[in-house]
Formats: C-alpha cells, sequence, structure tokens
C-alpha cells in the first residue's frame, strides 16, 4: 500500500479507498491523524477536493478535509455556500464513521453554527444541527456539545417546538459541565416559550442546583428566570436552595439577583398594589436583564393565584366580593379572570352571570376513569425504570475503583480510631 | 358537655341565648375601669414594684395616672438604696409633683457614701474569709455582696455574685437558695434563659424543695416559658403552682398574676378537654382564680361557649393587661389565639352555620367574621367553606380516596423529578472527579 501521504491528491485517494469496512475505516482514521498538519497547511486549496468525495459514503475522510478547510476565516459572501455544502454533509454522513472522530465534527457543526448566525439566519441551522446531534449521540441519554447551540438557533429562530423534541429525553450522561449549564439554561426558556413551566422549573433547578466550585452566569440568569417562574407556576418560592446545592451558589446566588429576592417578599405580602409599584420602580433593571415580559406575567399571576385562594374558602361569592379582594378595578374585569382560569382549567366554577354570583365546584376528576389508571400505571412504570436505574447506578459505583480506594482509606481511619478507644476505656 | 352533642334543635336555642339577652344571665362586667394603681402596687414589693410602677407611667396616657405611680415609685425608690434608679425617677418626674419629690442631692449622696463603705468592708471581710479557707464564711460573703449589689442595682454584678456562691454550697439548700437568688436577678434583668436555667438546677434538688419553694419554681418557669412564647407549656407551669405561693413571692409575681397568666395562656392552647381537666376541675388553681372573678368567669364563659360575653370579659381586661410588665407582648397574641380557639370550637360541631347567627353570637358584623373566618379556612384551622350568597359556612369533608389519588400521583412526579436531578447531578460529580484525576497526572 502506498503510504506516501505528502500530497492532498494521495490523501484524497487514501479516503476514496479506504472507507468500506470498518477495518478500513479505523485504519485511515489514523492515517488522517498523521495527516493533519499538511490538511491544514494546505486549507486554502481544499475546497474542490471535497467534490470528488461522497459524504455518505466517505464521511470521515469529508469530515476531516471539511474541518480543514472551514478553519481560515471566511468572507460573508462564502457563507451561504459554505452553509449549504456543512448542512449537505450533515445530512448525508455516515453516524458512525464521524462518531470516530467526535471533536472534528463538533468543530465543524460549531462553524455551521457561527455562518448560520453570521448570515443572520437561524432557521436554517435548526434542522441540520437537529439531525447532527441525532447522529453524534451514542444513545439519547448523552448531552452533546452540539445541543446547546442546538437549542440556542431553536431559540432564536423561535422553532420551539423543534427544541422540545430535544428537550423531551431525559439527559444522563454529561462530559462538558458548561454544555450542561447553557443546554438547562436555553432549554428553561424554550419550555417557558412553550408555556411548560414544570419542565422549565425542572430544567433551571437543575443548573441552580448544579455542583459548580465558581458562581458563574449562566447559573445567576438562570436562577433569575427560576425565582420568577417559581412565582407564575407555583405561587410561592423559598429562598433557601437545597441542602445538595454547592456552597458557593447558596452564597452567593442570593446577593447577585437582589431585586427578584424583593419581587418574592413583595409577591408574598399578597398585595397587588405594592407589588406593581415594586416593578414599576425596578423596570430598568429587569428591562436589563430581559426579564420584564416574565416579571409582568409574575404580576398577573398573583391575580390568578388570590382568586385561587378563594375557592379554598368561598362555596359562592360575587363578582364584585372577588374584584374588592383580589383588587381588580371592577366585577367586570373579575369576571374575565374568572371565565379564563376556567377555561385554562385553573379553577372550578359557574358563573352566574344573573346576580353576579361565582359558584366555586370541586375538583371533578374522581379517578375512576380508564384513562386515569393508564396514567397511574404509566407512572409507575415509568418509576420502576427509574428505581432500576438507580440501583444500577448505585452498583456501579461500589465497584468503581477509584471510590474504593478513597472510601477504603476513611475507612481505614475510623479503624484506627476504634481500636484507639477501646483500650482507653479499659485503663479507666 | 353542652353544645357539641346535643340536638340541633335545643343548639338553636341555646345560640340564641347565646347571642340574644346577655346582660340579664350576667352580673355587669366591673373591670372596665382604670387600674387602681394603689390597690396594684400593694401586691408586690422589693424592686419589681417600682420596675412595675415605672412601666405602667411609660405605658399610660393619663396625666394624672401617671404622676400617681411615678410619686409611688419615688417614694419606694427612697426606701432603698438604689440611687441610679433613684436619678432615673427623679428624671422622669421633672418636677412635675413639687419640691418634696425633686432630685435629694443630700439623700443620694449619703447612700452612695454608705455604699462604699459597705462595699469596702464586706470585701474586706470577704477576703480574711478566703486566705482562712472557710467554705461557708466565703458563700455567706459572695451572697452578702450578691445582696449588696442587688439593693444598688447592679444586676449583672450581684447575679455574678450569686452564681459564684456556687462552688462553695455544701447542702441542696445552699444550691437552692442560690438558685433562687439566680432567678430573681435574671428575671429583673429580663434574661429568662438564665430563669429556665436556674430553675431546673434547682429542682435537681427534690429532697430539700420545700412547698413554698417548689410553687416559686412553678412560677418563675412559667414567666420564663411565657416569655418565650411557649404559651402551652407556660400554661401548664402556672396551673401547677399550689396556692401556698400566696404573697410569699411578691418580688416577683402576685397570685393574682398567676391567674391571669395561666388563665389566658391556657384559654389560648389548650383544647376543651385540658381545658376542662387542668384548669376548671383543677382545685389548687381555682384558689387563684378566686382572686380574679373576671377570669374566672371568662373561663367558665368560654368552656360553656357564651362567647360574646368571654370576649367581653377579655375586652374589659385588656387595657388592664397591657399595663402587666410580663404580659404585654402577649397579650395581642394570646387574644387572637383564643378568639380563633373561639371561632374554631363555635363551627366544629356543625356541618352548616349561620353566619347571621354566629355573627350575633360574637358581637361583631357578618363582614367582618367572614373575614376573619376566611382566614382561618386559609391557615387549614377550619375546615369549611363559606356560602357568601346565602351567608351560611358548609364544613366541608375531603374526599380521602380523591386525595390519596391526588398526592400519589403527586408524589410519584417529584420523586421522578428528584431522582433524574440527582443522577445528573451524581454524573456532573463524577465528571469533576474525573478532570482533577486527569489533571494531575
Amino acid at each position: 500500500m502506498n503510504l506516501n501521504m505528502n500530497s492532498v491528491e494521495s490523501v484524497v485517494a487514501q479516503i476514496q479507498g479506504l472507507s468500506s469496512s470498518a477495518d478500513d475505516v479505523t485504519h485511515l482514521h489514523g492515517l488522517l491523524k498523521q495527516s493533519e498538519e499538511l490538511l491544514q497547511s494546505e486549507s486554502t486549496r481544499l475546497a474542490p477536493f471535497l467534490a470528488e468525495l461522497d459524504p455518505s459514503k466517505h464521511s470521515l475522510g469529508y469530515l476531516y478535509i471539511l474541518e480543514a478547510c472551514t478553519a481560515a476565516p471566511n468572507a460573508k459572501e462564502q457563507a451561504n455556500e459554505l452553509v449549504l455544502s456543512i448542512a449537505r454533509f450533515l445530512n448525508d454522513c455516515a453516524a458512525e464513521q464521524i462518531r470516530l472522530a467526535p471533536d472534528k465534527f463538533v468543530s465543524v457543526c460549531k462553524r455551521f453554527k457561527d455562518q448560520v448566525m453570521l448570515l443572520e439566519t437561524p432557521m436554517r441551522g435548526v434542522a441540520p444541527l437537529l439531525t447532527a446531534i441525532r447522529k453524534l449521540q451514542p444513545s439519547s441519554e448523552h448531552l452533546t456539545s452540539l445541543h446547546p447551540d442546538f437549542l440556542l438557533l431553536c431559540l432564536l429562530a423561535k422553532c420551539y417546538k423543534t427544541g422540545l423534541c430535544v428537550l423531551e429525553h431525559d439527559i444522563f450522561e454529561v462530559d462538558q459541565p458548561r454544555d450542561f449549564f447553557l443546554y438547562c439554561y436555553y432549554g428553561g426558556m424554550i419550555c417557558i416559550g412553550q408555556k411548560r413551566y414544570r419542565k422549565a422549573l425542572e430544567l433551571l433547578h437543575n443548573v441552580v442546583t448544579a455542583p459548580m466550585s465558581t458562581i458563574n452566569a449562566i447559573a445567576v440568569e438562570a436562577y433569575k428566570k427560576y425565582i420568577l417562574i417559581s412565582l407564575i407556576h407555583l405561587g410561592q418560592f423559598s429562598t433557601s436552595l437545597p441542602k445538595y446545592a454547592s456552597s458557593v451558589a447558596q452564597r452567593n446566588l442570593k446577593n447577585f439577583s437582589q431585586p427578584y429576592i424583593e419581587l418574592v417578599t413583595c409577591y408574598v405580602n399578597g398585595k397587588i398594589s405594592e407589588l406593581e409599584a415594586y416593578v414599576q420602580a425596578n423596570r430598568e433593571i429587569f428591562e436589563i436583564d430581559r426579564n420584564l415580559g416574565l416579571v409582568k406575567q409574575v404580576v398577573s399571576s398573583m391575580y390568578k393565584r388570590n382568586i385561587q385562594r378563594l375557592t379554598q374558602t368561598y362555596l359562592t361569592l360575587s363578582l364584585q366580593d372577588i374584584a374588592n379582594t383580589v383588587q381588580l378595578n371592577s366585577p367586570k374585569e373579575a369576571e374575565m379572570h374568572v371565565l379564563q382560569m376556567i377555561q385554562d382549567g385553573e379553577i372550578y366554577a359557574t358563573i352566574n352571570q344573573k346576580d353576579g354570583m361565582v359558584r366555586f365546584l370541586e375538583d371533578p376528576e374522581q379517578y375512576k376513569t380508564c384513562e386515569m389508571i393508564e396514567r397511574i400505571d404509566s407512572s409507575i412504570q415509568r418509576i420502576m425504570a427509574l428505581s432500576k436505574k438507580l440501583t444500577a447506578m448505585d452498583e456501579h459505583m461500589s465497584c468503581d475503583s477509584q471510590y474504593l480506594a478513597k472510601a477504603g482509606r476513611e475507612r481505614q481511619r475510623f479503624d484506627f480510631d476504634d481500636f484507639d478507644t477501646v483500650p482507653q476505656k479499659f485503663n479507666i | 358537655m353542652e353544645g357539641g352533642d346535643e340536638t340541633s334543635a335545643a343548639m338553636v336555642d341555646e345560640i340564641y341565648v347565646n347571642g340574644g339577652d346577655e346582660a340579664q344571665r350576667h352580673r355587669p362586667i366591673i373591670s372596665g375601669e382604670q387600674l387602681d394603681v394603689e390597690a396594684y402596687a400593694a401586691l408586690y414589693s422589693g424592686r419589681t414594684k417600682i420596675a412595675r410602677l415605672l412601666f405602667v407611667s411609660d405605658r399610660c396616657d393619663v396625666a394624672s395616672m401617671q404622676l400617681e405611680t411615678l410619686r409611688m415609685a419615688y417614694d419606694e425608690v427612697k426606701k432603698g438604696e438604689n440611687t441610679q434608679l433613684f436619678r432615673e425617677v427623679v428624671q422622669k418626674i421633672d418636677g412635675r409633683l413639687g419640691p418634696n419629690y425633686g432630685p435629694d442631692p443630700a439623700w443620694a449622696d449619703a447612700v452612695d457614701r454608705r455604699a462604699e463603705q459597705r462595699k469596702e468592708k464586706l470585701e474586706n471581710e470577704l477576703n480574711a474569709y478566703r486566705t482562712n479557707l472557710i467554705k461557708e464564711s466565703i458563700r455567706m460573703g459572695y451572697n452578702d455582696f450578691g445582696d449588696f449589689y442587688y439593693a444598688h442595682g447592679a444586676l449583672g454584678d450581684a447575679f455574678k455574685n450569686y452564681i459564684r456562691t456556687r462552688d462553695y454550697c455544701t447542702t441542696s439548700k445552699h444550691i437552692i437558695h442560690m438558685c433562687l437568688n439566680a432567678i430573681l436577678v435574671s428575671i429583673e434583668m429580663g434574661q429568662f434563659t438564665h430563669v429556665a436555667n436556674y430553675v431546673g438546677k434547682a429542682e435537681q434538688n427534690s429532697d430539700a424543695l420545700e412547698p413554698i419553694t417548689v410553687a416559686k419554681l412553678r412560677a418563675a418557669a412559667g414567666l420564663a416559658l411565657l416569655e418565650t412564647k411557649k404559651y402551652k407549656l407556660a400554661a401548664r407551669k402556672f396551673l401547677e403552682t399550689s396556692p401556698e405561693l400566696g404573697n410569699n413571692y411578691s418580688e416577683v409575681i402576685a397570685p393574682q398574676d398567676i391567674a391571669t397568666y395561666g388563665g389566658l395562656c391556657a384559654l389560648a392552647s389548650f383544647d376543651r378537654a385540658e381545658l376542662k381537666s387542668k384548669v376548671i376541675d383543677n382545685i389548687n388553681f381555682r384558689n387563684f382564680l378566686e382572686l380574679v372573678p373576671e377570669m374566672r368567669e371568662l373561663i367558665h364563659d368560654f368552656y360553656s361557649s357564651h362567647y360574646a360575653s368571654c370576649l367581653d370579659y377579655l375586652g374589659n381586661l385588656k387595657a388592664n393587661l397591657l399595663l402587666d410588665i410580663h404580659l404585654h407582648d402577649h397579650v395581642e397574641t394570646l387574644y387572637n389565639e383564643i378568639r380563633h380557639k373561639a371561632l374554631i370550637q363555635y363551627t366544629h360541631p356543625f356541618v352548616s352555620v349561620d353566619l347571621q347567627m354566629m355573627a350575633n353570637a360574637f358581637k361583631t358584623s357578618v363582614t367582618g367574621l367572614e373575614k376573619e373566618l376566611e382566614a382561618l379556612i386559609t391557615d387549614n384551622q377550619i375546615q369549611a367553606r363559606i356560602d357568601s350568597h346565602n351567608k351560611i359556612l358548609y364544613a366541608r369533608h375531603a374526599d380521602q380516596r380523591n386525595a390519596t389519588f391526588q398526592r400519589v400521583l403527586q408524589t410519584g412526579s417529584e420523586f421522578d423529578r428528584d431522582v433524574k436531578a440527582m443522577l445528573l447531578r451524581a454524573n456532573l460529580i463524577k465528571h469533576d472527579y474525573n478532570l482533577k484525576i486527569s489533571r494531575k497526572s
């Protein structure tokens, strides 16, 4: 076999010759690694060679050459062409080949994202990146470095639904903490866009409580949104983080989001006028953080919360009284709110327009229907699967050599202590 | 037990009686008048008398009463040797009581001089005892020092000296003596954790406790618990106080106070059964209650569900209770608690309650009552819902089955969420761990 790798032509020939079987591809991978420098030095004249290769058959080689030729800075005119060719490659490439060189693949995708951003057409990047993610992930539980980029494009292109289809898969395997932080933060924002507040809270909660050794901007911003969504969705917020949150987060997050903490205090007091005054006074801060929209939602959620509280205490209540207690201007406005809440399934009630009374009802769900049983069953299945995973992980952990080494060391120290105290006791 | 488990017809009668012709069934309520300062002061002795008088003068807004209290405080201070306190009182009087109640520098100087001499003498004595190492004498010496400082108002020093006697205590009687002194000073200082502490210490020597001492300790413990807002425990302590206490603890508390404090705390924190067994059937406590007939009446009214008259009594007592040096901070809380208790007990036996009738029974308006009930329902203290249209309160019986289903589903999804988050964190930690290892190598 000709091992002369000194020219680009020969590299291309190698690629063409060694792309059929798995063994060949591994061999080719070795060769390509050796010729990386060559490719980089020749990066400017590589583009024409791409035409000689078939992205679906020669994926690995194509990837190497593509990576090398996109390394050079591009002019904006070429960007369009580049985007097209990368998009085609992402669609056609063979997953098993590109997984041999994930770094190269990720860097190509990142450049692709940059180009799309440069062209200000984030929409064009959404579909190719989704394909790329699917090809790169060994399983849907793995978080790749492409996830945050993909979600960012979804956000910019307002393709929230497409973003959700990635978020629906639970992530367990993470390589880069930064990817994870961004994934959860962007994911949280997409869920907020789709009004999937529960999922959003879950994602933001993950950011806030993730282990970290230094405070970072992503966590701070996530914490702010976490506060707002908690208020909108749950109507409450506990300012103390759970014990498992890192001490850095426990100590610093609150200081960085003081206006939001004060917003919570205002909200808890339950006075609409105070809350509105506070929001008005701190409008600029919220605007700079780009959270003003959410803050406004917080204010309107307070009306809902107060009406919901009334359903706990009253069977019937006039619209006038509702307006008074909830601090709405007129019975008409109260009616609109109640109606909206009935429609959204947030309360169960009937409005009697004749005498202006609202009758609050109990939750009609009787937990007797087949659908409910199915739902419960699926929950049980899900939790069983989860607890299996937990056991597996526990077993894996207790077999981990590093863990055992560390735990064993500590055990030994204890034993020594025990040994030490016994004779002392006898001495007395 | 009436009220609760009788037939509804009888009950309606009861409610009407309850709300309607209150006046003819009960004697007119008397204690709405101003506090009789003279009688009040006569209940106490020593420092607390002055402290209480000053407290009343600070709190009340009637000028004549203020001056009256200050005058009595002045007279009282002059009997003692506390020049510091004397100057305070003089400053508060500010010449308003004429030349007889001015700053008497001659007296103050004389007292100070005498104090200086006495202190010297005590010091010499103590030093002599200490060189001779006579335990009992050293104890006496420190004790004298404590008394001296206490008389002169240096409470911190008095406390320290009383505590020092502890190392020289040889019998449990001595220890109890030390504890009582420490308790007295700590109450004056407002250090109620010390009080609880030394009550505990004294009670450990149960063999040497006389009935009067036991009563004193109970009262002090009750005070300490009251100040720390543990009303239920405070009530128990006051109720356990035996009538032997009498006027023997006037330097801290009067038996009337035991009745008031104990009664209020019990009303605010006990349930009906406990109220009956521990307060109404308590022969010991009855002796105290006889001293404050209003308190006795209102407890009985509360128990027999005559809430309107009970609340009337409370309303009349309130002004005077706010002038009490120990209770004033807690009056509002206790009153609210008692009112809530009354509301809750009233609604408890019924499936539905007419708010009009209930408002009558509590002498309040329907809208006001609605608000109060709303707060209690929100707090989940009353399980009921208000039909604001027909002004009726309906008891609510939670559907156990539905609630269980709801809770199960919720717990499930919470578990789901928490475990996932935990697995993720575990993985992140694992990553971090790996990162460090690879960096080292």
